[in-house]
């Protein structure tokens, strides 16, 4: 039933990297993020990764049906979910071929060995069963018959049917590496009575076999307890674990209480997107309006009139979702009109990679419309800071008069970490350009001198009725105005008006070091990946090598050249081809800029930038 | 609004100091007109009326009227209408648009505004021809009609607007000529008062690409005898003399003549928009002979504004949550020290 392969003194470790896996209807995903919250709580540090097929139930059992949850808890700074494992749990067959890649070696494998029959073995391509012909000898494999100790647990449990019991399966895993790692049970059990309450069976199912997992590791003590993680050091503060896309959602909530007016949503399904909707749609206590539009084109439309109608408007969507809403993207920035677009990016062209992350949407953010039509682009880099940008996103929009592109990725929006909660008192003030009163003489396009945002009149106001449209306009009345010497001047104002945001946000700083040998560059949902690289490469003892990581791309921060001319070489690490990099060499004529460029699908690993680094430095 | 509304405006009040550019004898002059002779009536402020177009030669309109006012991109202004009014239910907003605009690039948001019953109103300028564009043939052009884009006759079978509305879940349609503007002033103002998605379809000629396309319907000489125009709770009947009228007869509608067989104007069908089944309004939308006008349907409905501000009242009386510190410090969130 369970066998010890290496024996194990127990140890106190910075951090470990977990990895639960099985069919995409085995509850990985509430696995490891059960893990990763009680991990938080303890005062862990963590990243997390769920990595799942764009198949809702895949086939059971295949390869490309594996759904997987990684967690990195530390006592250390922990900024990625983590390269290589400590710990898989693999729920069957499929699960363990498609990720033991990962595992270090010498570590441990937890598998549910009644998985391993002869058709889960076929269909996931084994042609001998791993668990008896000595492929995982250079592993820890702890075998354990979960399904039928789950059935076990179960039997007194009235209501229940096989289905129910099978798959709370998923909670015995949980239990035994709850033991290992000498994590409590209650923050689950809260989360079962809170989620059952309608069905106390399924609290008392759930409960008995998360104990059940829990006693089993303890009792037979065949697993030492061997691991404990220490709290780690974080700065003080009341925290909560948040996940990407939550933490974009609250971001808004926030902006739109600070600057007075009231949030509108449109937005219409698209993975990884639509997390930001189901969060946003809760709020209605807030007065927020979340309207699901009958598409992409419909939903930024919809936000158009609204924010027409004088309240912060988004628009959610993902990487087809920004082509299709590119014409009215321009339409809002042609009528200088505040709006905020979330690019929740996912592997591209077309269809893509739907669940998978990738930042390939950077050039059509930037350019993706007719006419010269320029935007804000901005992009969050952690979980935890989507809040932050979402919020600065709607702060330039209002303060600006422009439509602001937002870009996460499918990484850091399903991701989670800890969050220092920020309250709302804590956040700047937001502006806004509504004109109210008696104004004589006012036109919509009168300009604020600093900025260039134009007034905004809002319907319901007496006085300020005018008429805005796609057709070029005349630069004070807003009437349609097609003269070829008016057409220009507006077009570079718009220009300018975009240009000048620098003189809104922060310079760029430097990690590590302010000049030297190589500068490490990225933006967006990779700063996990890159900061602990770089980090690590400084402390094994390489020296002058600097990290630069962007969330500000239209306009560049102020002081980019400056920075970038201080450092003998640079390297532009991102996950598409080369989009940023070709962006800087626009700007930067003359610089030359290595690129690091990864198309997978998948996040930076860390060993392979510090190679790569390695090399450049050499 | 309308019962604390101070000023009298006249016309003038709505009329902007932006030149009218339509092709001289186009019926949209006498739409504008009516709209501008409407809004005085509906006893509205100039300032809390928005009007919405999409592309085309109807989507100039907004340019023309002294409110609030967006002229936007093909085929969406009902999905921004739909974003002005869910902003601010207070607001009266317009729509509008054509034949191309609300049914070729833009039928997903007019299909979907109608089933939703906003409170909107739109005006659908129906001219069966792409105008702008100098001339193609639009999704309501006739089968054969020659057009710059079928030179040898249109080859795709067209929508009837009120049919594709009514299949749509719509609670208000009305049809009117192009040429009555006392008629169509009257029709807007009922589409004002309608609470929900009202739609109006005007039959509206374009003097230079498909002049006369309504001639036979809608010419003071044989309007009475082509069209039947309709009025809630009166009989149908029709003609110069008054002495035609609709029966129903194997499912279908049928002319007949009253004095003639027996027919007295008892046996007339008598008008009933306010029915919630649409089956009688579908038959009468889509009557080749006599083509019916007048407010087709007016059945009303919930609003979805109304079900949204009825849920917003409710979550609101049960939530714990004013402020987002609220929601942000609550659930499980954990010290550091």
């Amino acid at each position: 039933m369970l066998t010890e392969k290496m024996e194990l003194q127990p140890e106190v470790l910075e951090a470990v990297v977990i990895r639960f896996v099985g069919d995409s209807g085995d509850g990985m995903q509430l696995t490891g993020t059960q893990f990763s919250d009680t991990s938080a709580m303890f005062g862990n540090d963590i990243a997390t990764f769920p990595n799942y097929p764009s198949e809702i139930r895949a086939p059971q059992g295949s390869l490309y049906g594996v759904s997987g949850f990684q967690v990195h808890i530390g006592s250390v700074e922990v900024s990625t979910p983590g390269d290589n494992l400590d710990l898989l749990v693999a729920m069957n067959p499929a699960g363990l071929k498609t990720n033991l890649y990962a595992l270090k070696p010498g570590h441990t494998i937890i598998v549910d060995t009644n998985a391993f029959t002869k058709k889960n073995l076929e269909k996931a391509q084994y042609e001998n069963n791993p668990l008896e012909d000595h492929s995982l000898d250079n592993y820890r494999v702890i075998q354990v018959d979960m399904t039928s100790l789950t059935k076990e647990a179960l039997k007194d449990v009235e209501g229940l049917d096989n289905k129910s019991i099978t798959r709370s399966k998923n909670m015995f895993a949980l239990g035994m590496v709850y033991w290992m790692y000498g994590r409590e049970k209650d923050h689950t059990i809260d989360f079962f009575n809170k989620k059952f309450k309608t069905k106390p069976h399924l609290i008392e199912a759930n409960t008995k076999v998360l104990n059940a997992g829990y006693y089993f590791a303890e009792t037979l003590e065949l697993i030492p307890n061997a691991y404990t993680i220490s709290p780690a050091k974080m700065a003080a503060g009341t925290y909560r674990v948040i996940m990407g896309n939550t933490a974009t959602a609250w971001g808004f909530l926030a902006a739109a209480e600070k600057s007075g007016l009231e949030l509108f949503l449109g937005s219409y399904p698209i993975t990884p997107a639509t997390d930001i909707l189901h969060e946003l749609v809760k709020h209605k206590h807030f007065g927020v309006k979340a309207f699901q539009a009958e598409d992409e084109i419909a939903g930024i439309s919809s936000a158009i009139g609204a924010s027409f109608a004088g309240d912060l408007a988004i628009t959610t969507t993902s990487g087809p979702g920004l082509a299709l809403k590119g014409e009215a993207l321009g339409l809002a920035m042609m009528m200088e009109l505040p709006l905020v677009v979330v690019n929740v990016q996912r592997g591209g062209p077309s269809t893509g990679l739907p669940t998978k992350t990738e930042q390939s949407d950077l050039l059509q953010a930037m350019y993706g419309r007719n006419g010269e039509s320029p935007v804000i682009v901005i992009a969050a880099s952690t979980p935890a800071n989507c809040f932050d940008f979402a919020f600065q996103a709607s702060k330039l929009a209002l303060e600006h008069m422009t439509p602001v592109i937002l870009l996460t990725d499918g990484y850091i929006a399903n991701g989670s970490a800890p969050w220092k909660i920020q309250s709302i008192d804590e956040l700047p003030e937001i502006k806004n350009n509504i004109s109210k009163g008696v104004i004589e003489d006012w036109h919509p396009y009168t300009r604020n001198e600093d900025t260039l945002a134009r007034n905004w009149g809002i319907p319901g106001t007496e006085g300020f009725e005018h008429r805005l449209g796609g057709l070029e306009k005349d630069k004070v009345t807003g009437d349609v105005n097609q003269a070829p010497e008016n057409h220009e001047e507006m077009t570079k104002i718009r220009a300018e008006k975009v240009k000048r945001v620098q003189n809104y946000i922060p310079d760029i700083k430097t990690e590590f070091a302010d000049s030297g040998d190589l500068l490490v560059v990225g933006w967006g949902g990779t700063y996990g990946s890159l900061h602990s690289a770089v980090k690590q490469i400084n402390e094994e003892g390489y020296k002058n090598i600097g990290f630069a990581h962007f969330n500000y791309i239209n306009p560049l921060p102020k002081n980019t050249g400056d920075l970038l001319s201080r450092f003998k070489k640079i390297v532009v690490c991102e996950l598409n081809n080369g989009q940023f990099a070709k962006v800087l060499r626009i700007n930067f004529n003359g610089i030359e800029f290595l690129q690091f460029n990864k198309i997978q699908g998948l996040p930076f690993g860390n060993n392979e930038l510090i190679e790569e680094f390695k090399k450049i430095v050499k | 609004m309308e019962a604390t509304l101070e000023k009298k405006y006249t016309f003038k009040d709505f009329a902007s100091d932006q030149e009218v550019r339509w092709c001289p004898g186009c019926d949209d002059y006498v739409i504008l007109r009516s709209m501008q002779k409407a809004l005085p009536e509906m006893g509205v402020k100039k300032e809390d009326v928005v009007f919405v177009s999409g592309i085309g030669c109807s989507s100039r309109f907004p340019y023309y009227m002294n409110t609030y006012g967006m002229h936007t991109i093909h085929g969406r202004a009902p999905a921004i209408a739909t974003g002005v009014k869910l902003a601010n239910p207070e607001l009266s907003v317009w729509v509008m648009t054509g034949d191309g605009d609300a049914m070729a690039i833009g039928g997903n948001h007019f299909i979907h505004v109608l089933r939703r019953n906003i409170d909107l109103n739109i005006v659908l300028f129906n001219n069966e021809i792409y105008g702008l564009t100098k001339g193609q043939f639009s999704p309501t052009s006739l089968v054969g009609q020659k057009t710059k884009s079928s030179p040898y006759g249109n080859t795709q079978p067209p929508f009837r607007p009120g049919e594709l509305a009514l299949g749509a879940g719509a609670r208000f349609f009305g049809r009117i000529g192009g040429n009555v503007p006392k008629d169509i002033t009257q029709m807007l103002i009922e589409a004002h008062q309608f609470k929900g998605t009202s739609l109006i379809e005007v039959l509206q000629n374009c003097v230079i690409f498909n002049d006369g396309c309504y001639s036979n319907i809608t010419n003071k000489d044989t309007k009475e005898d082509k069209q039947i125009y309709l009025e809630h709770g009166k009989p149908m009947i029709f003609g110069k003399n008054r002495d035609k009228g609709l029966v129903l007869n194997n499912l279908k509608l049928e002319v007949v003549t009253i004095g003639e067989n027996g027919i007295t104007e008892d046996d007339i069908l008598v008008h009933n928009a306010k029915e919630k089944d649409p089956t009688m309004h579908q038959m009468l939308v889509r009557l080749e002979y006599p083509v019916a006008t007048g407010i087709i349907r007016s059945f009303e409905d919930v609003t979805l504004e109304e079900r949204e501000d009825e849920l917003t009242r409710q979550v609101k009386a049960n939530s714990k949550f004013t402020k987002t510190n609220d929601l942000f410090f609550s659930g499980e969130i954990y010290m550091v020290k």
